[in-house]
């Protein structure tokens, strides 16, 4: 195994594992917040829950992103021939 | 290790063309839906059965949340709002058939459904704030703003395809992998939440369609909301 897969290899891991850091503490923000707010105002419940999903997808985004340049790093890589 | 989701396996060719399994499945999926829905809608009467009472019920969703989602009348949106839900809901649970991936956990179908809310996007506008009145909607709140707002376009269509992308393949990918790690039993646990996993994330693709459309359309010429043409 050559140095550019095994390099490819570790920098795939470190965009997964770092890049889920910050979506994860961002969505644990961002369900604490719906919480409160649904304890506050039960009735909204609703439209809390809708809205928080559509922003959970948003934060959720970057993660993907991670990964889909992990993918790229290990399936994809333009300099392993 | 499995192979790259990157990467399409020709089914068979018809003369030059070559037939992936990806078009299969998804031409599959629509024609389950179109022959449920001719079938279903076949006979439809004011004293609905069992099966057009479950119809309607969809349909009803479908049309409370685009409206509460827009504040206007859902019916010009109805069809392709729903058609991207229902669609993506059923290409996501095809990884329930055996032998099956998903349409949408490959790249070309979830570029394709993203192009649809792009160009949707755009219809939507000029129909409904005329041409110059779209444009003018980009240089919204100052003209600093434009080419955010150009750029925004094209990030949030890129970010609809690569989240459906992401999310399908990785639970198509977590499964081969477990698969091949413990066979019986072990999977089954990890194919539900595939299965819920694809569920929001249809939701999630036809919300963030009609909070989009929903923006294009919103613009300053259009303070009519509700409009009541039922």
């Amino acid at each position: 195994m050559d140095m550019i897969k095994m390099v490819s290899i570790l920098g795939a891991a470190l965009a997964v594992s770092f890049g889920a850091i910050g979506p994860a503490l961002g969505e644990g923000r961002a369900v604490a917040a719906a919480m409160d707010a649904i304890a506050r105002q039960p009735e909204a419940a609703g439209t809390l829950s809708r809205t928080l999903f559509v922003g959970l997808a948003m934060i959720e985004t970057m993660a993907i992103y991670c990964l889909v340049i992990a993918l790229l790093l290990l399936f994809a890589n333009p300099y392993t021939v | 290790m499995n192979d790259s989701p990157l990467i399409l396996q020709t089914a068979f060719s018809i003369g030059p063309v070559p037939i992936t399994h990806v078009v299969l499945t998804t031409w599959a999926v629509m024609a389950v839906l179109a022959g449920g829905c001719f079938l279903l809608t076949r006979k439809l009467s004011v004293e609905a059965g069992s099966a057009q009472t479950v119809l309607e019920l969809l349909v009803g969703t479908i049309d409370a949340q685009i409206e509460s989602t827009m504040q206007r009348d859902p019916a010009p949106f109805r069809t392709l709002i729903g058609t991207l839900f229902i669609f993506i809901l059923f290409a996501n649970w095809a990884s329930a058939v055996p032998n099956v991936e998903p349409p949408t956990a490959h790249l070309e179908t979830d570029a394709a459904l993203a192009a649809i809310v792009f160009a949707a996007t755009i219809f939507h506008g000029i129909k409904s704030n005329g041409p110059l009145g779209y444009l003018k909607t980009f240089a919204e709140p100052s003209w600093v703003m434009i080419p955010l707002n150009l750029v925004e376009q094209i990030t949030r269509t890129f970010s609809l395809m690569v989240r459906l992308f992401g999310n399908v393949m990785s639970g198509v990918f977590v499964v081969g992998i477990v698969l091949s790690l413990a066979g019986l039993l072990v999977p089954i646990p990890l194919m539900a939440l595939d299965l819920l996993t694809g569920a929001v994330q249809a939701y999630i693709f036809a919300v963030l369609a009609t909070v989009f459309i929903g923006a294009a359309v919103s613009g300053e010429g259009a303070e009519t909301p509700r409009k009541d043409t039922h």
